[in-house]
């Protein structure tokens, strides 16, 4: 029933970044975001861009998105350049953003809306939708009567009510508590693996892009590059248990030691002087008051 | 050592935290599990619902039966609602209770209440002149000049408040005039728009306008910079041409704050039609008001008064009314209603 709404099992869906450079501000105020950045998704493939915060990741997904223009390079979405924003791209975000004068099936309906679909056909494939993302009987309610999870399940399913090649989410599990957030992921793989679409997911999570991807791109901090490629051999359909598998546990310590080294880069400027050393300092009865 | 017992105490709270919303949690696995855990979840924050579960049933045909109208509208008597209207009465009662004290003694401690006519006085010519055709007439002659300037007001501010908000040209274009204009009162207008417009009526319609124009125009343009932007970002890759986004994005989430500029605007547009009716006007209840002072006619400019508050109040009732109608999803919003 579900496949009737998708109705996409084709090779398309090929995401190419090459050459990738992006620079904020002019002059003195430069600031390189990302540089010479190249990756691509494989039609049907789930790829995850991972880094420290501050990296360029989400500019990355921007420009994928057709909200920012690339100073150098370009982005390719089945060979066709990308200028502007569209519908064949789905994008979640990692903000709320349901419509909140929408009720939650007109949200799912907008897409398609847009797209000139009549009504009819608009209810009938907001509903099937919806009931992928167990939230059928909350149709008629309104995103601000919804929890934190259950709003990022409907941003879900409405990015993907136009039927997009692919699926661009930036953190958009990152607003969500530790607990739903391992649940969203798990709701992800099922949707992902019956609409067979290509995904770009961005985190700074390593479990989650483990647990997601079949490829991950983990970036260096500012300017941001690609560090390493690192592919995921876990087999498919994705469980819970898997992330207490030694396979598991071994792509985990890599990425920490990846990503480690980044952050600490990152967080460099800042903590040069006092605060790394601050991490193993002695914490007298007074506080960290006293040292200074 | 030291360090790491501090952060195991910042921890503690942080884990009590997650524990929380435990209900999402039972709510993955199987699907059809999922709507009714799901449903507990949300219950806490509306409590509707619970009775608009099983949607994909037909809904059954609605019958009307009288006992349960009536026991429907019993069921609206709460305490709650009983405190309010007792409240609201001790509130007016105070009011009345002090003017009626006030004239009945003829008061006199700098404030004088001597020729203060009494509620009993204005009661009789409310029954006297209040059927009149006169007085009536003098009421649909204002809010006829208030629904002009203020629709006009309204079919203006809104869509160019919109348009400044949204691009950057049209703000430099039209907000420098607008900042100087803004703080002229609409009464200031009087004696210009006089000269300007070719009769009474026309002019009087102006200031109304002028009044109720600003406040809509600077809401809406503000409703528009506090649009989140992401929605913008979401409907385009949702794919909404620039006239859809206008329309199904940019207008309904503005609208609370469209809304406030009309009911500030509305305000203003009486106390502007008032003034102007009392300086150039002919007919209209606030010249009513006017000439009952001159023609020493004391309970008759009680009356206008009352009059004019009773007709502010239905025009911002009415708007109360259509905002709410229009956006039910306020009762929902975080600080709102609920």
């Amino acid at each position: 029933m579900t496949m009737a709404v998708a109705g996409t099992e084709t090779n398309k869906g090929f995401i190419d970044v090459r050459d990738m450079g992006v620079t904020f501000g002019a002059n003195d105020d430069k600031v390189v975001a990302v540089e010479n950045v190249s990756l691509n998704v494989q039609p049907g493939e789930f790829v995850s861009l991972i880094g420290p915060s501050g990296c360029g990741k989400s500019t990355l997904l921007s420009i994928v998105a057709g909200f920012v223009k690339p100073t150098l390079g370009e982005a390719r979405l089945d060979g066709k350049a990308i200028t502007k924003p569209g519908s064949d791209r789905g994008v979640v975000f990692q903000q709320y953003s349901l419509f909140p004068w929408l009720s939650v099936r007109k949200n799912v309906e907008f897409g398609l809306k847009m797209a000139g679909v009549d009504q009819s056909k608009r209810n009938t494939t907001a509903r099937a939708l919806l009931d992928l993302a167990g939230l059928l009987s909350f149709e008629n309610h309104y995103p601000d009567q919804l929890s934190g999870g259950m709003k990022q399940r409907i941003g879900i399913v409405r990015a993907l009510a136009t039927s997009p090649q692919v699926l661009l989410m930036d953190e958009p599990f990152g607003a969500l508590d530790t607990q739903t957030r391992v649940v969203m992921q798990e709701i992800l793989t099922n949707i992902w693996q019956q609409f067979k679409i290509s995904v770009l997911f961005i985190t700074h999570d390593i479990e989650e892009s483990i647990f997601l991807s079949d490829r991950i791109y983990v970036m260096t901090a500012r300017p941001g590059r690609i560090k390493a490629e690192i592919k995921v051999p876990l087999p498919r359909p994705r469980r819970a248990e898997m992330t207490d598998t030694p396979e598991f546990m071994n792509l985990v310590q890599e990425l920490k030691g990846l990503i480690r080294e980044e952050s600490l880069a990152a967080m460099a400027p800042e903590i040069k002087d006092r605060g790394l050393s601050g991490f193993g300092m002695k914490v007298g009865p007074k506080g960290v008051g006293e040292i200074f | 050592m030291g360090s790491l017992a501090s952060a195991k105490i910042v921890a503690l709270p942080m884990v009590e935290k997650h524990s929380v919303p435990e209900p999402a949690v039972a709510a993955v696995k199987p699907p059809a599990a999922e709507i009714s855990a799901t449903g507990a979840t949300a219950n806490a924050s509306a409590p509707v619902a619970v009775a608009e579960i099983p949607v994909p049933e037909p809904e059954p045909v609605p019958t009307v039966s009288l006992t349960k109208v009536l026991r429907s509208l019993l069921a609206k008597i709460t305490r709650e609602r009983i405190i309010t209207a007792a409240l609201a009465c001790i509130s007016i009662g105070a009011l009345f209770l002090f003017w009626y004290l006030g004239t009945k003694y003829r008061l006199e401690f700098y404030i004088r209440f001597k020729n203060v006519p009494t509620p009993y006085e204005v009661y009789q010519q409310l029954t006297q002149v209040g059927l009149s055709n006169k007085y009536l007439v003098n009421i649909a002659i204002s809010v006829r000049r208030i629904l002009l300037g203020f629709f006009i007001a309204l079919s203006i501010g809104v869509p160019l408040g919109l348009a400044i908000g949204k691009y950057q040209r049209v703000r430099d274009l039209f907000m420098p005039v607008v900042e100087i204009m803004r703080p002229i009162p609409a009464i200031a207008w009087v004696p210009m728009s006089i000269m300007l417009w070719p009769n009474n009526e026309a002019s009087i319609v102006f200031i109304t306008f002028i009044g109720a124009f600003f406040p809509i125009l600077l809401n809406t343009i503000h409703g528009v910079h506090s649009l989140d932007g992401v929605l913008i970002r979401a409907a385009r890759c949702l794919g909404a041409s620039e006239f859809r986004l206008f329309l199904n994005v940019i207008l309904p989430g503005s609208l609370p704050h469209i809304f406030t500029g009309l009911a500030v605007g509305m305000g203003v547009a009486w106390v502007s039609l008032i003034a102007a009716e009392m300086i150039s006007g002919q007919f209209g209840v606030g010249y009513f008001t006017w000439e009952a002072y001159s023609l020493v006619d004391y309970p008759a400019i009680v009356l206008g008064m009352i009059t004019i508050g009773f007709l502010g109040l239905a025009c911002s009732g009415i708007i109360r009314m259509v905002g709410s109608l229009l956006m039910p999803w306020l009762a929902f919003a975080p600080g709102g209603k609920r």
